[in-house]
């Protein structure tokens, strides 16, 4: 027991030239490389405070993070929003995000919602839009107050198609509509004609054909996609190619089933298939099905909900039920489409981020190098990025698992404590947006959240439990 | 027989499945395996080897499939293999690699027992209790941890069956390995408690020297001793030493501690029939059969002769009675004539319990000292940087060291202020402590010598310059190096800090101004 008897094995936490010191004595030694709580000291008084909280937090963590990963996302159909999305109403625009006012809503938002509007017949033209909106008749609603998420401006009208996914393990659905593809769409703000008919033909066609091409094949199991994707490189995320190209080997031969023309059949697979990011809108309800298992866990301090809006970026967590932490939404550091400088960029935005929080997106980077430069990083620093995250997750995922690392589980159950005690921020992969409606993508690149939400949820929860 | 196992919604791909498989195949009494997903492919190499059933043909690709032929086979057992089989540890590569945290360096180090911990005094607690939790003992070099803070860890740390050294420990030995600003020494039969940094250096690395060794140095933070914390690590020290088989000899360093912890390590030390030396600086005896150290080097020197077997009488030992080709009086004389301005010692110092010990010998010898902490404090310095008559400056202390190193490591403000002494009229004679050892600066002579080398050139007087070297001579500096370098610009070097005091009190009596 003495430490007398023993080798000595230090950690060094601090100066440099102490550990160097040590290494040169032949001493078995590691090198911390310390950095102070998110905050500093108003953090430590938190910190301080919790560790007198009585109620068992790992206990409570372990049991969000087990059913995180239990979960069994599935795809079961699809549906319209105003007849499957619960809470839907008529005069209802869903959005990404946390709740917020029209006047303080960004750029994308704002040209998003004014297309929604175009699209729903509600108005022919922006100003028509804007008029309706301040007479005060339309009603804004995070997309997460429904159960369900939305990619960058995340714009949901009541007549738009979605994907319906049930979480089998608990009985759980969640929603989000199919993606559009790239370059000018409703997504990051874009609005105009050939957004509209592009929606309107997703109504018309896409939606018909993929709903019967569902019905013929039956439910496709989306954890055990998404563990194969990551195995092939995406991180479901940022990188979606090989989930879009598995889920057109599960879809195609039913769709060639349907009783739809020839034509119809084949433009419907042209679409899917020219567009990487067709799947995103999977992986994103994939991963809101899962951690919706997690709320409302008495005691735990995991994240069910990282989402912005474009001018917040919010939070939840498991133990502090419908309570949103709140900071602004961060500046994008990327690369840009050519013409395009930071100058233009949108501060973050989209529900996107519940796949981080899900277990897999940044958190699998070390999955996904061949994205690596496109977020303007190396390999190794995306070997690194998911080595860091470990440190603010509770566990590592039993389905989603790396093949770099030896296979090691994605770092799942992101954890309030952990990344206050340890002063480190999730990653964040995610497109950007033109900050003017209309535009559309400008590049693509990294974030993190503002670290406030993370200590006001904190104290919150110390508030609660103590 | 056919043992089989259906996990529904598992996914793992087929290369590592594979792998199992072929290590399932290698159990006792298994004769034939498959675990893969419920495939055409897997299902096809089942009904090959007539291990398919009406269930197997029924699953889907999404279920993970263990089935067994052989005889006698439990198939939970084959279950958990195959799980422990699936969780393979990721194996870090080689090369440095640094932690973000303290509880993934512990992952990675799976036996560490110490936390050194040397962040900014307001975390630091924080850190030493994660490391507390940890089952890790601690050493917190930071400064400025909260007095209740302290407490509160060393309580809890024994509880724990730990130790916390510190907080402000600058200096550990611990199993052989020195920690922070620490000596390279003897391994031996000494066992130190210490509360005072300089002072632990000073005293094992003169034990080191006379051919002595140390067991175990063990720092506890100069607060330790005062009322507040009540000496909980310095007699928890002592505790260590007694039960220690390695160590024979306790030696107790520290400032004067508070009374009842003297009382108490004096009860501590009176129930042992190891033997010890105590010395608390100021050189105050407590209790007829306790042996004290009068300075650091005769409080080194008691427990060398000790710790041989020989006899301790109960006088002052002076390294000089090691050195006798060194004629004392006479380099004394000659020293003093050479002085051609002056009057005063000026003391510069790096280690605080080093400058401390200058001070009461020099007010023993020759009347008051001035200092930015006298002992006497009508004599502290108005302005830090203006020395009067005689005076000792640590110039560790935290007015010297705002926003900058130690100066053990980083000589710029004590260089500088050699020189100002230098041209200062008043001053006749200069004493400065060179500390060796790890932590401190590689070269200290080297930067001394450098700016007595330009004081010297600049200067038409002569002023005599005395220095003590706290190191051993296996230290990572080179003690003879060292010693050549300071005494190729007319720098006397003394072996201990005592030793020089009592040379320079020698010149400034035979200086008779």
């Amino acid at each position: 027991m003495s430490l007398f008897n023993k080798e000595l094995e230090i950690v060094n936490i601090g100066l440099k030239s102490f550990y160097e010191d040590l290494k040169k004595q032949g001493a078995k030694v590691v090198h911390v490389d310390w950095k102070p709580p998110l905050g500093g000291s108003r953090s430590l008084k938190i910190l301080n405070d919790f560790s007198k909280i009585s109620i068992d937090v790992e206990k409570a963590n372990a049991e969000a993070v087990e059913r995180i990963m239990n979960s069994q996302p599935t795809l079961v159909g699809m549906g319209i929003a105003r007849e499957v999305v619960p809470g839907m109403k008529e005069n209802m625009i869903l959005h990404a995000g946390p709740p917020i006012t029209w006047n303080r809503m960004c750029g994308p938002l704002k040209g998003a919602i004014i297309g929604g509007l175009i699209y729903e017949g509600k108005a022919r033209n922006e100003q028509e839009a804007i008029e309706l909106i301040e007479s005060g008749e339309i009603e804004f609603d995070p997309w997460h107050h429904h159960d369900g998420v939305g990619p960058m401006a995340g714009v949901a009208t009541p007549s738009m198609p979605v994907f319906i996914i049930e979480n089998k393990t608990y009985g759980i659905k969640s929603y989000c509509t199919m993606n559009e593809g790239l370059g000018k769409v409703l997504r990051y703000g874009a609005n105009g004609p050939e957004v509209i008919d592009r929606l309107k033909w997703m109504e018309e066609v896409l939606y018909p054909v993929l709903k019967e091409a569902l019905e013929l094949k039956g439910e496709i199991n989306l954890k055990n996609l998404i563990a194969q994707a990551v195995q092939m490189g995406d991180e479901c995320h940022n990188r979606n190619r090989a989930a879009t190209s598995l889920f057109i080997r599960e879809i195609a031969p039913a769709i060639l089933d349907t009783n739809f023309s020839n034509k119809e059949k084949k433009k419907v697979l042209e679409f899917i298939n020219s567009n990487d990011h067709f799947f995103l809108n999977l992986s994103m309800p994939a991963a809101k099905s899962a951690t919706l298992a997690a709320e409302g866990i008495k005691g735990s301090t995991v994240v069910t909900v990282m989402a912005r809006n474009g001018t917040d970026f919010g939070i939840r967590i498991a133990g502090l039920p419908n309570k949103w932490f709140v900071g602004p939404a961060q500046e994008v550091e990327g690369l840009y489409f050519p013409g395009f400088t930071k100058e233009d960029a949108n501060p973050d935005i989209g529900d996107s981020t519940i796949t981080e929080t899900g277990g897999f997106g940044a958190f699998a980077m070390a999955a996904a190098p061949a994205i690596v430069k496109f977020v303007g990083g190396t390999v190794q620093e995306a070997i690194e990025t998911t080595l860091k995250m470990y440190e603010i997750t509770e566990t590592e995922n039993n389905t989603y698992k790396i093949p770099f690392l030896n296979f090691r589980g994605t770092p799942t159950g992101l954890n309030i404590k952990k990344v206050v005690e340890k002063g480190i921020l999730p990653r964040i992969n995610t497109g950007i947006a033109h900050k003017k409606p209309g535009i559309g993508q400008v590049g693509a690149g990294l974030t993190y959240p503002p670290m406030n939400i993370f200590i006001d949820a904190l104290e919150a929860f110390v508030k609660e439990y103590l | 027989m056919i043992y089989k196992l259906i996990k529904p919604n598992s996914y793992y791909d087929s290369v590592t499945l594979m792998l199992i498989t072929d290590e399932i195949k290698k159990k006792e009494n298994v004769e034939e395996a498959l675990v893969g997903m419920g495939t055409e492919t897997n299902k096809g190499f089942l009904k090959e080897l007539d291990m398919l059933d009406e269930e197997l043909e029924k699953t889907t690709p999404n279920d993970l499939l263990i089935v067994v032929k052989g005889e006698n086979i439990d198939i939970s057992e084959i279950e958990k293999d195959v799980e422990k089989l699936l969780k393979i540890e990721t194996e870090e590569e080689e090369g440095e690699k640094f932690y973000p945290t303290l509880e993934s360096a512990v992952k990675k180090l799976k036996n560490a027992n110490i936390a050194l911990i040397s962040i900014a005094g307001e975390y630091a607690g924080y850190e030493a209790k994660k490391a507390l939790d940890l089952g890790l003992n601690v050493m917190l070099f930071s400064d400025n941890v909260p007095l209740e803070t302290e407490i509160e860890l060393k309580k809890y740390a024994l509880k724990k069956g730990l130790l916390v050294m510190g907080p402000d420990c600058g200096t550990a030995i611990i199993n052989g390995t020195a920690l922070a600003f620490a000596n390279v020494v003897k391994k031996g039969n000494i066992g130190i408690v210490a509360a005072s940094g300089t002072g632990a250096q000073e005293v094992s690395s003169i034990i080191s020297n006379l051919d002595s060794g140390i067991s175990q140095l063990i720092g506890t933070g100069g607060r330790d001793v005062k009322k507040d914390v009540g000496g909980l690590m310095f007699l928890e020290g002592i505790k260590r030493l007694i039960e220690d088989n390695q160590t024979e000899v306790i030696v107790l360093v520290s400032k004067p501690p508070h009374e009842d912890v003297v009382k108490k390590a004096v009860e501590l030390l009176k129930k042992t029939n190891k033997k010890h030396v105590v010395h608390f600086i100021n050189g105050k005896v407590y209790e007829e059969d306790i042996l004290v150290g009068y300075t650091l080097e005769d409080t080194a020197i008691k427990a060398s002769l000790i710790s041989k077997g020989e006899k301790v009488e109960d006088k002052i030992y002076s390294y000089l009675d090691y050195f006798k080709n060194f004629d004392f009086d006479l380099k004394a004389k000659e020293e003093a004539k050479k002085i051609s301005e002056g009057k005063y010692i000026r003391g510069l110092y790096s280690g605080g319990t080093l400058a401390d010990e200058a001070m009461i010998l020099l007010q023993n010898d020759i009347g008051p000292v001035y200092s930015p902490s006298p002992i006497n404090p009508e004599y502290k310095l108005e302005d830090i940087n203006e020395s009067r008559q005689h005076t000792i400056v640590d110039m560790g202390e935290d007015e010297f060291t705002v926003g900058r190193p130690h100066p053990m490591i980083d000589f710029t403000m004590r260089k500088s202020r050699l020189i100002k002494e230098y041209f200062d009229k008043d001053t006749a004679i200069i004493i400065l402590d060179i500390v060796l050892g790890w932590g401190s600066h590689m070269d200290p002579g080297g930067e001394i010598a450098e700016a007595v080398k330009t004081a010297r050139e600049k200067s038409n007087k002569y002023k005599c310059i005395i220095a003590n070297i706290c190191g051993t001579y296996d230290d990572p500096q080179d003690y003879f190096e060292q010693k050549k370098k300071l005494e190729d610009v007319g720098v006397l070097v003394f072996p201990s800090n005592a030793s020089a005091v009592r040379f320079a009190v020698n010149v400034w009596k035979e200086l008779g101004r």
